[in-house]
């Protein structure tokens, strides 16, 4: 049964009920097309075969799939930023080369005890730092849309993967739009939510006040099955938390008339290309169609967002990622040589030249004489950026801006130079400073490439963006082209 | 703002970084590439702003101070580089 891989969550879900396929076939699908394109996409650090495949005929045996666990017998990809108990984790680093975690990050955890059939890890940037996977230090992962082209990044694995049909959906992290980046330039769904709404308990740190763990998807009715099962409170990460999670698929109506819609004008400037403009702009035409009430406004301080992060993550990241010293776990050298110089040598060899710059413009950032010029101005430039989104939402249910101001770019195009790299999360990090959420979704394309619409909200609105996302694309359809490998 | 060669190797130094004279030339244009960019945050007025740290308001979260199941210790040690018995080996610190 080929085709298997390619349906969506609640297909693939209603397949299994209906006894067209078990789980150990499903599975067996996205195996032999991991097999079949990976050579080609590279999405995946580690795949899980065996696992995968005890996974799966546990939910067979036990007749886990009902009515109520649509999570049971699917494959999915965790990006390898998430521990997961028994399989290496990797972060995409040298430094982690050979670490295998002794537990499960709840997110992984959630999923599991839904019946989650895990197929591998995802590749991505080096510790989640970049848009475009090819800072991983082991291979870059290639557009399963056009192979010469970069995924985005940093969760380009995941959305390569679901792309590609080599999982059902996947898992990400985003803390400047590391999810919803790469799903736009790869022609799925992904959802930012709220800071706080999903455990971190295990997700492998970046910059602790950004990091979010996000669902990546087909299309929209699956992020709302996903989130449903990895939101919640978790007792072990301080941040989390402690709301009532709604039911997101009663957010699945269609019904989207009379909620206001606000059109920043600052995401759509000159630094977006002309095709995106045009394909987000017809989608908002479209949304206004279905009742939605949409009007342009402004969001001034949108520009210095960018720049705002550039301190404030790598200032995060600085002191998150001093745990690596070659002691407890992870790359280890120079024996022989004092500890100060043994650390040196192995955090020297373990970093590739993105985690060193961002440890180093943090450290500096954060240093005596600089904390005031840079990292406090910083924060408070935030406060600044959170204050005119919340302006926004007293008139706006939420705002619509293009996910990415480009389609995806070459390998190699943006490597060597660190700021027009930087450029791609231009869109996407202001929901990260002010932790609301944001979907992206596919809106058509440019230049025969993906285009993604971002819908951002306020905090906890995810039911007011799945229910405009899936609006949207039950109408556009976008989300159900898919890439040929 | 360009960093001279003696701060970058400063700042690798705090950050207990080791690396090559390349790295230093190619780090040291780059990270004054990237402070460039970023100082466009000081034409931003922010009198009487206060900063964000977190989105979220933070409370102090506490619980009750009960044992619970935790690592044991082969489980712990599991990942370590260099072990000694039921200990992580450390490299000389102090010279005697």
């Amino acid at each position: 049964m080929d085709y298997l891989y390619g349906l969506t969550l609640l297909e693939a879900h209603d397949a299994l009920r209906r006894g067209e396929a078990s789980a150990v076939e499903l599975a067996k699908s996205c195996l032999e097309r991991i097999d079949r394109v990976e050579p080609r996409v590279g999405a995946f650090v580690t795949v899980t075969g065996e696992l995968a495949l005890e996974q799966a005929r546990r939910v067979d045996e036990h007749g886990l799939v009902v009515e109520g666990s649509p999570l049971a017998g699917i494959p999915v990809q965790i990006k390898d930023v998430m521990c997961t108990e028994g399989v290496r984790t990797t972060c995409s680093s040298r430094m982690l080369e050979g670490f295998v975690p002794p537990y499960s990050a709840t997110a992984v955890e959630r999923l599991y005890e839904r019946g989650a059939v895990l197929v591998g890890k995802g590749n991505m940037d080096e510790f989640a730092m970049g848009s475009s996977t090819e800072n991983s230090a082991f291979h870059p992962t290639r557009n399963p849309w056009d192979t010469e082209r970069t995924p985005g990044g940093s969760s380009g694995g995941g959305a390569a993967a679901v792309a590609a049909g080599e999982c059902i959906y996947a898992l990400g992290s985003d803390t400047g739009g590391s999810i919803r980046q790469p799903a736009a330039l790869c022609g799925i769904v992904a959802l930012k939510p709220t800071y706080g709404l999903v455990s971190r308990y295990g997700l492998i740190a970046f910059a602790s006040s950004l990091d979010q763990i996000g669902p990546m998807t087909k299309d929209v009715s699956d992020a709302a099955l996903v989130l449903k099962a990895i939101a919640g409170h978790d007792f072990r990460d301080s941040t989390s938390l402690n709301v009532e999670i709604p039911d997101y698929a009663r957010s699945l109506t269609g019904e989207v008339k009379g909620l206001r819609v606000g059109l920043p004008r600052e995401y759509f400037g000159d630094g977006t290309e002309p095709g995106v403009k045009e394909a987000v702009s017809t989608a908002a035409a479209l949304l206004e169609g279905l009742g939605v009430e949409v009007e342009e406004t402004s969001l001034p301080h949108t520009g210095y967002a960018l720049a705002c992060y550039h301190i404030i993550a790598p200032s995060e990241c600085s002191a998150n990622l001093a745990r690596y010293d070659g002691v407890k776990f992870g790359l280890s050298m120079g024996e022989g040589r004092d500890i100060w110089g043994a650390m040196e040598m192995t955090r020297g060899e373990g970093f590739g030249p993105e985690v060193k710059r961002r440890i180093m413009l943090g450290a500096y950032a954060l240093s005596s004489g600089y904390y005031d010029a840079y990292y406090l101005k910083a924060q408070r430039v935030r406060t600044l950026i959170r204050r005119e989104l919340d302006d926004a939402f007293r008139r706006f249910d939420a705002l619509v801006t293009p996910t990415s101001p480009t389609v995806a770019f070459r390998l190699g195009e943006r490597s060597h130079d660190p700021l027009s790299m930087y450029q791609s999360d231009i869109c996407t990090i202001p929901a990260n400073m002010a932790g609301i959420p944001a979907i992206s979704v596919p809106c058509g394309f440019s230049e025969g490439l993906p285009v993604g619409m971002q819908i951002m909200g306020p905090a906890l609105s995810e039911p007011t963006l799945i229910r405009l996302g899936y609006a949207y694309e039950q109408v556009a359809g976008w989300h159900r082209r898919r890439a040929e490998v | 703002m360009a960093l001279s060669t003696e701060e970058v190797r400063h700042i690798a130094a705090l950050c207990r970084i080791g690396l090559t004279s390349e790295e230093v030339e190619r780090l040291g244009g780059q990270l004054s590439d990237i402070l460039a960019h970023v100082s466009a945050l000081q034409e931003v007025d922010t009198e009487g702003v206060p900063p964000t740290s977190h989105s979220v308001e933070l409370r102090s979260v506490m619980r009750e101070d009960e044992t619970g199941a935790g690592l044991d210790a082969e489980e712990a040690l599991a990942n370590a580089p260099r072990r000694i018995q039921d200990y992580f080996k450390v490299n000389v610190t102090l010279e005697g």
